[in-house]
Order: structure tokens, then sequence, then C-alpha cells
């Protein structure tokens, strides 16, 4: 291999001097001859039957030019929207969902109806002139007493609300006895809605005569769009075709199909006219999906010494009004609950409950911030109730040996836990900031460290293990390397980059791997009529550890070839044939070389070695072999106003580990936006609904608190490089691991900022309400205990 | 009824007639052509809009087209000058102050106003000065960063009369 030059280098990404110039090329900005506007109608209602639907005004309005319910779409589009396995092999039900309402609507928000008009605003005007008449329906919005026996049911015909009800590793009774102390938290994750700044979009072309289709959209990962499509329009794979282009942030809720994937290239066969869709953002905040909607019953026990002995967690996820496409993949939460620890005994059980709100899916971190969460919440309640350190308590327990089999059969690839902790305690100051903890409490202040040891099961995946999760297609990821004449390269993947910056990193991969200078690489994807048969997509942390590893085996197919056509050129075997930074010479003459160009354009030539193929390109598939494992320590550091209940997050400490480093200001870029996130589901997002109506009472950027640049501090990274054993680059993920730590950092802070006031536990998001009443009620409680004593 | 509006965009003059309630930002992008003004909400909260009408930062989906009559307005795509980039676009490359580029040039419009009014803001005053304007992917570190290293460029450019030096494209 050649010598590593660009990989780990500082490059800056080729794709900002488009975009920073207002030439990226957004789903709104594409446009075709002739195109229609479509506007959904949509139920205003969390539950309710559809009694009927008058288009007879709205037929009139001013450039309508057709108006599609369920019946017409029926026509076109067949079977169900799919709901993978994923964690979750068995469900007990899975309501079927068609992109429109019919006869019942489950969700505020539903697909209902769909106008197609001339321009933009005409859809809207002509939407609004639509009448359905409802027959509103108790609607399930409580999740706590969704599966009492007199509760509602969200779809009418259902027996009950159980999405499913599954228990990993049953409960042994006898193993908390083991425990001196023993802790129980219920611990919230309220909804969150993704909301990438550009919200979804769909365009499509039909072509009657060619019977295909095209379409551009705002996705994650086009090839199981197309997949999708393929199977609900009846046209084969060969003629549809996806195109994903530039996309402003996804998040995960970019990932799964939505009725409006269906809805817009079904009108554009219907009508014989191009259609677009754009979402704005109070139908994203509606519809798109959300991501967490849980709560955990936890209980954790521990020897007075701090020996983790025994964890206990049930999950109750909200799943929505229908089952997300990868909606159970959250259930991960359970099989990551143990965290960075050796626990002796571990029992875990998720039960997936249906409501009449919008489905909830991966949104970035996807049940791995959840764990994290309650994971390091319960090693601090355990630090509190046995007053040990709450790195103390870590560094007791954690995991040092690997590779590591956790109580669910997952194996961690490699870690230095402690390393990482170390580093960044000796950033933050940790026992200056205990100590000036303690000056400022004398003053009535109330400071607080927090601390998440995080780890993450990311690179999704083996085939073993994903191909059952997704109902059949493995998550490997394929790559394609075209060698030209002239010896430059483009390259094509599965994946989609919609901020992580693979134009930028995947050709420094094959820059070293091949020895090609960077500037002589492109790299193209987004569009399924590209590169491979199938691509896999952009979530999970997946793109670097499984895509860019088969771009480094389609390069590698290149050497090889190369070095076959090499000898044959040299007449040497071709085990005495080197490569070394792009060049090939005989063993002992490195002055006589050629460079992979020059092979390139032989390879073009005439007296290839007998049976060789014309041409230097190559596929690859690549199937990991294991998932990888990153891991890191965050570190935040507030200050709460006892009086007000605010927060000052004062500092921001991360020290993460995503093994090799291929871009280092890319992967820092990541983790700063990962921190932002996680940050913003401690202290300010909630998706909130109305518990009575089912209606959304936070539909637009005025409630729901996407923090500014106001709310954070400066973050202070810095990272350990422990090598993935898993893949040869020895590379991570890193797209999720800042949201994954970050709202465990934060909240940890606060509970021991207010540990004074003997407050255990805090939920999100840490609102100044929140905590100001958490406060009050306790100081109302001490006041209490002191009036008693007297 | 259709109204005529004549503006002037980032120097050529344009003539239309529009509907009265066709707003700033889609007549930006659907009627002059020019699609590097993005929307990424209904309620006048993510700045993803941001253009500069006669110098001042204005969220174009908060004014309709018919309002900018006679005014002269700056989108992103008259930042860059006979092929150079603005200091701002330049500085969003080299400290990485953008990932997905949806909100970018909402920003760099923000802060080339906010250059304008304090060719030398603090931190506080960045964060104050920006704050109409939500980024999703990059936490704003890195924001924060381009604007103190354009400040610093725009500046030292002033000083120096002009000359420009182009940043070191790999560190
Ligand atoms: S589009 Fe969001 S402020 Fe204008
Ligand atoms: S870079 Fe994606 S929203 Fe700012």
């Amino acid at each position: 291999m050649a010598i590593t030059t660009m990989i780990g280098a500082k490059i800056h990404r080729r794709e900002d001097p488009r975009l920073v110039s207002g030439e990226g090329r957004y789903i709104d900005d594409f446009t075709r001859p002739g195109t229609l506007f479509l506007s959904v109608v949509r139920s205003p209602h969390a539950h309710a039957r559809i009694k009927s639907i008058d288009i007879t005004a709205a037929t009139k309005a001013p450039g309508v030019v057709a108006i599609y319910t369920h019946k017409d779409f029926a026509k076109v589009i067949a079977g169900t929207m799919p709901a993978a396995p994923a964690f979750v092999a068995e469900k007990k039900q899975i309501p079927p969902r068609f992109p429109i309402a019919d006869k019942e609507v489950a969700y505020q928000g539903e697909p209902v109806a769909v106008v197609l008009t001339e321009t933009k605003y005409q859809s809207t005007d002509a939407a609004n002139l639509i009448e359905v008449d409802y027959e509103p329906l108790p609607a399930v919005m409580d999740l706590e007493h969704a599966l009492d026996a007199n509760a509602p049911k969200a779809h009418s015909n259902a027996p009950d609300n159980v999405g499913w009800d599954l228990t990993y590793i049953p409960e042994d009774a006898n193993v908390m006895k083991e425990a001196d102390v023993v802790v129980k938290q219920r611990i919230l994750q309220q909804r969150l809605a993704p909301t990438p700044m550009e919200p979804r979009g769909v365009l499509a072309e039909y072509s009657r005569p060619d019977a295909s289709m095209t379409i551009w959209m705002s996705s994650q990962n086009p090839h199981f769009i197309r997949l999708f499509l393929a199977g609900a329009l009846g046209i084969p794979e060969t003629r549809i075709r996806v195109i994903s282009p530039d996309v402003g942030g996804g998040f995960g809720s970019k990932i799964s199909p939505y009725s409006e994937d269906y809805l817009v290239p079904a009108a554009a066969k219907l009508s014989g006219r191009p259609v677009k869709w754009i979402e704005t953002r109070t139908e994203s905040i509606q519809t798109t999906t959300h991501g967490r909607g849980q709560y955990f019953d936890v209980e954790a026990g521990a020897k007075k010494d701090g020996t983790l002995v025994a964890l206990k967690v049930t999950q109750y996820l909200d799943i929505g009004a229908y089952v997300g496409t990868f909606g159970a993949f959250q259930a991960c939460a359970c099989l990551l609950s143990t965290g960075a620890y050796n626990w002796k005994h571990v029992s875990a059980r998720t039960v997936g409950i249906l409501t009449n709100r919008v489905p909830t899916d991966p949104y970035r971190g996807a049940g791995r911030p959840e764990a994290t969460h309650l994971c390091e919440r319960m090693i601090d309640l355990l630090a509190e109730a046995i007053q040990m350190d709450p790195a103390a308590i870590r560094r007791k327990n954690f995991i040092t040996e690997f590779p590591h089999t956790s109580h669910f059969g997952l194996v961690y690839d490699s870690g230095e836990y402690e390393k990482a902790m170390d580093k960044a305690m000796e950033i933050a100051g940790y026992e200056k900031l205990r100590r000036e903890q303690e000056e400022a409490r004398k003053k009535g202040r109330y400071l607080g460290i927090g601390i998440s040891s995080w780890i993450e099961i990311c690179g999704f995946g083996p085939s073993a293990g994903t191909a059952p999760a997704t109902g059949g297609i493995a998550l490997v990821e394929s790559a394609q390397v075209r060698v030209f004449p002239t010896g430059s390269v483009t390259v094509y993947v599965g994946t989609h980059s919609h901020g992580q910056g693979h134009d930028t990193t995947f050709p420094q991969i094959v820059a070293d791997t091949l020895g090609v200078p960077y500037d002589m690489i492109e790299l193209r994807h987004g569009d399924t009529a590209e590169g491979p048969a199938f691509g896999y997509g952009t979530y999970g942390s997946r793109s670097l550890a499984v895509g860019g590893m088969a771009v480094h085996k389609a390069s590698k197919k290149i050497v090889d070839k190369a070095r076959k056509l090499a000898a044959h050129i040299f007449e040497a075997a071709e085990e005495d044939v080197e490569f070394d930074q792009g060049h090939f010479y005989v063993k002992g003459s490195p002055d006589k070389r050629k460079a992979l160009g020059e092979i390139a354009f032989a390879s073009f030539g005439a007296g290839l070695p007998e049976g060789m193929e014309h041409g230097l390109e190559a596929v690859a598939y690549y199937d990991p072999s294991n998932f990888v494992w990153p891991f890191g320590t965050h570190i935040a550091v507030v200050e709460v106003d006892a009086e007000t209940g605010a927060v000052d997050l004062q500092r921001y400490i991360a020290v993460d580990d995503c093994g090799n480093v291929i871009n280092p200001m890319i992967v820092d870029g990541q983790i700063h936006g990962g921190i932002a996130q996680g940050i913003a589901q401690a202290l300010f997002e909630e998706v909130v609904y109305d518990d009575d109506t089912g209606q959304m009472k936070t539909g637009t950027l005025t409630d729901y608190m996407i923090p500014t640049m106001n709310e954070f501090p400066l973050f202070e990274l810095d990272r350990t490089v422990t090598p993935s054993p898993t893949n040869e680059l020895g590379v991570k993920g890193i797209g999720e691991a800042g949201t994954i730590a970050s709202s465990a950092a934060v909240i940890n802070a606060i509970c021991d900022a207010l540990s004074p006031f003997g407050i255990k536990h805090v939920d999100m998001p840490a609102s100044p309400d929140r905590l100001w009443n958490q406060i009050k009620a306790s100081r109302g409680a001490s006041h209490n205990g002191k009036e008693a004593r007297k | 009824m259709k109204h005529k509006v004549a503006t002037t965009v980032n120097g050529r003059r344009h003539e239309h007639e529009v509907e009265a309630r066709l707003l700033l930002v889609h007549y930006l992008r659907d009627v002059v052509g020019l699609t590097g003004t993005h929307v990424g909400c209904d309620t006048s909260q993510c700045g993803a809009c941001t253009i500069l009408v006669d110098g001042n930062a204005v969220k174009s989906c908060t004014m309709f087209a018919v309002q900018a009559e006679g005014k002269s307005l700056t989108t992103i795509e008259g930042m860059a000058k006979d092929g150079e980039l603005h200091p701002l676009q330049q500085a969003f490359w080299d400290e990485h102050g953008l990932q997905c580029g949806y909100c970018t040039p909402g920003f760099i419009m923000a802060a080339s106003y906010l250059l304008s009014q304090n060719p030398n803001p603090t931190e506080d005053e960045i964060r104050k000065g920006l704050e109409g304007n939500l980024c999703r992917c990059t936490g704003y570190v890195n924001i924060i960063k381009s604007v103190q290293s354009a400040a610093k460029a725009m500046n030292g450019s002033k000083a120096k009369a002009g000359e420009h030096s182009a940043a070191a494209r790999r560190s």
C-alpha cells in the first residue's frame, strides 16, 4: 500500500466553493418544463373517520389541474409502506399504512387529498378549498396509559395499542439482592423534530413512451427509495432513476420513504406532467418522522465499593400511528444500555406503543443517545447513593479487555475508555472545577460538572447482522472506481453526502490507495443511474467504516490489475513488481518506474497479457466483519440560577475516539454539530401535543426551540486514537457521537449543580420552568421538613 | 392583478410583472432565477433567506416583491467579485463554517451586514448579530470562527489597500 500522505490531512472541502457561492443545487432549485405544484391536504385531527371529501369548490379554483384522493392513488400504488424488522424481529401488529388515508386518519398531518396546480401559490389556495368532513375519534396521546384496557385505540379496528413487546434478556429477581444499593429512576426521552434546515421535497417526471420515472428528492439513500418505489409503482428499477442532489441536512429524517415520495411520482404518472412538492417548515415539524419519544424505567444496583452489579431496563417507545420504516431501530437503546461498563447482570425489555402521533424513526444517534443517557444517569445516581466521585465509579467499572462480548452478544471491537476520560478531565481541570464548585456553593451559586462516557455501535453493518434487520437487504456498501486513459479517476459510491464531506474525504482515501494526485480524483454519489447496482446510503455513522472501505477495496482491485499489466510491460514476474506511491517498478530498479496513469493508458491499448480485459475499472462490495465501536468522554460545566432555573452552559469538553482519522477538520465539525443537537435536546427542544385534542402545539420554529448561536459555548475538543481492528483503514464512525454523548453530560451537570437541593434527577428539556419548579418543590419540602421537626 | 416591479439585483436591473402577494424570496428564486437564497421556514425564524436590501440585512421572506420596487438587492450570487470569493465566503471555506451548506448563504449575507456596521465584532457581538440565523449542522463554533477570520482579512486587506492574500488550501 502507498505511503499515507492524504489520509489524516486537513484538506479543505472541495464542495464548499460551490455552496458558499449560492451554487449548491438543492431539491427546490430543480424544475422541469410544465411542472405542476402539489399541495397536500392533511388531517387536522389526531384521529378521525373521513365521512366525505368535497372537491367541488377547489376544482373551480384558478390553476387547478387535478385533485387526487385515495381512490385515485389506489390505482397506481400497490401494497403498503414498509416497516423493517430492525431490532424487533417479531411485532404484535403493524397497522397497514398506505401513503394517503382512505377512511380513517390516525395522526395530525396524515395526507387526505392532493391538489395539482399550475403555480405554487395556487396549490395552497386550492388546497384550502377542499372540504373534508371528519368524525373525530378518541385519540391515544398518553403513552403511560395507552396499554390500559379501557384506553382508546390508535386505529379503530386494532385489538389494542401494542406494536411490540420483546424481552431481550429476562429479569432474574434475585440478582438485585447482590447489590448494596439499588437506585430506580424513570427517564424521559421527549419527542424531537429532526429539523434539517432544508425541508423535504420531491420532483417527479414520468415519461409515458419510455414508461420511465425520474425522481429528484432530498434523500439520504436514493437506492432504497428506488427499491421501495419499484415495488409500489410497478416500474422496474431499470426505469426508475432517483437523484438526490445537494441535501440540506438529514439527521436520519431523510432515510425512510414518506407518503409524498409515493404520491408525487404517482401524481406525475396520473397527470402526465412533472409534479413538484416542497415541504413547508410547518409540514416538516408535523409530518416528518420524529426522534426519541420514549421513557425508560430503570433499576441499577452496585456494591458499596462502586462495583456495578445489575441493570434492569424497560423501554416504552411511542411508535406513533404507524410503525416507521426503521422505527424499531431505536429499541437498540436496550442493547447498548450497559454502556462502557462491566455489569454483572442485565435484563432488558422493549415495549412499542401505538399512539395518534406522527411515527417515530431514527434521528441522529437513534437509540444510542437514549442508551448513553440512561446508563450515564444511572451511574451518577449510583455514585451519589454511595457517595463516590462520578469519575471514580466510571474508572472502576470501565471495560478494559477487547474484543468484549456484551450481555447481548455484541462484540465491542476496541477501546481505551479510561484514557479518553483522563484526557477530558485534564482539559476540564476536573479537580480544580470541584474546588471551584465547593467555593461557589458557599456563596449560594450552583455550579455543576457532568461526565458522560459514551460508547456507540455504528458502521452498519455486517451482512449477518443487518440483513435480518432490514428484511433482506444487507447493509454492506458498494463503490466503483474508474481510471480514465490519462490517469484521472472517478469514484462512484452508494453512500450520500449531505454535509459529511465525502467529496473530500473519499478521494483522500483513493489518493493514498492508488497513489494518484488528489486533484485528479472525483467523487460521485446520489444518482441511482450511476455506479454500482445498489447503494445503501448514509446513516448510522456508516459511510466511512463501510463505504470508505468499499472505496478502498475497489481501489485495491485497480492496483491488483495494474500490477499484472505492469509486470507484463516490464516482462517481470508479478510478485517482483513493487507498487509505491502510485508507481510500479521491478524490485531493485526503482528508477525504471511507471505511474498508475501510464499503466491506465496502456490498459486501453494493444498487447495486453493473454486473457486480460481492456480498461482499468473495478466494482467492490464491502461487507464488514463487525460493527465499529467509537467512544469517548464528554464533560459539561454549568451554572444553574436557583432563583430562575436558568442554565448557563459555561464549558463543554469532548474527547472522542473514532479510530484513525481521515480528515481532522471534518471530524471536529461532525462532533460540533452532534454536540449541539444533544445539548438542544437536554435544554430546549420538545415536540408538544395537546393531550386532549392531539393537536401539535410546537408546529413552527417559533415554538419548537432550535438553538441559535447564543446558546452554546465554543466546544473544547480533543481526541485519542484507538484504531478499529474491524477494518483495514482502522476507522470508526463519528457522525452521531456528539449527540450520543452530550445530553447526558449536560443533564448530569445540572443534577450535580442541584444536588444541594436534594434533586437527583431532571428530565429533558431542562427548561428554566422545569428546574424552577423542581427547586421550588425541594425548598418547600425541606421547609416543611424543618416545620415538622419543630 | 399583476404589479410592475423594477429592482436591481447584484448590479443588474430587472423588470417584471408580479402578483402583489409574491414574497421577495420567491421573486428572487422563481422570477429572477437566483436560487442561492434559500427558504428554511414559514415564520421568519431561520434566516436562510437573508439578503441585503439597500445594504441592510433583510429576511427576504418577510417582504413582498413589490416592496422592493426601486431597491438595490444583493444576494449570495453577488458576493464574489471577478471570480474571487468574498472574504466571508473564503473564511467559511477556510474555517469549515458549513456542512450541508443550506444555511450558509443566509449566514454570509447577515454577517456581511454585521461587518459593514461593526468591522471588528467581539465573539459576543457576532453571536448577537447573527442570532436571527439558524444552522442545524455546525453547532455554530466554526461559523463564529469564520466571521472572526473574515473580519481580520477584511481589515487587513483594507490596511494593505486591497491586497488579497488567499489562504492556503492545505495545511
Ligand atoms: S425562510 Fe426562514 S426566515 Fe425567511
Ligand atoms: S450547514 Fe447545514 S444548516 Fe448550517
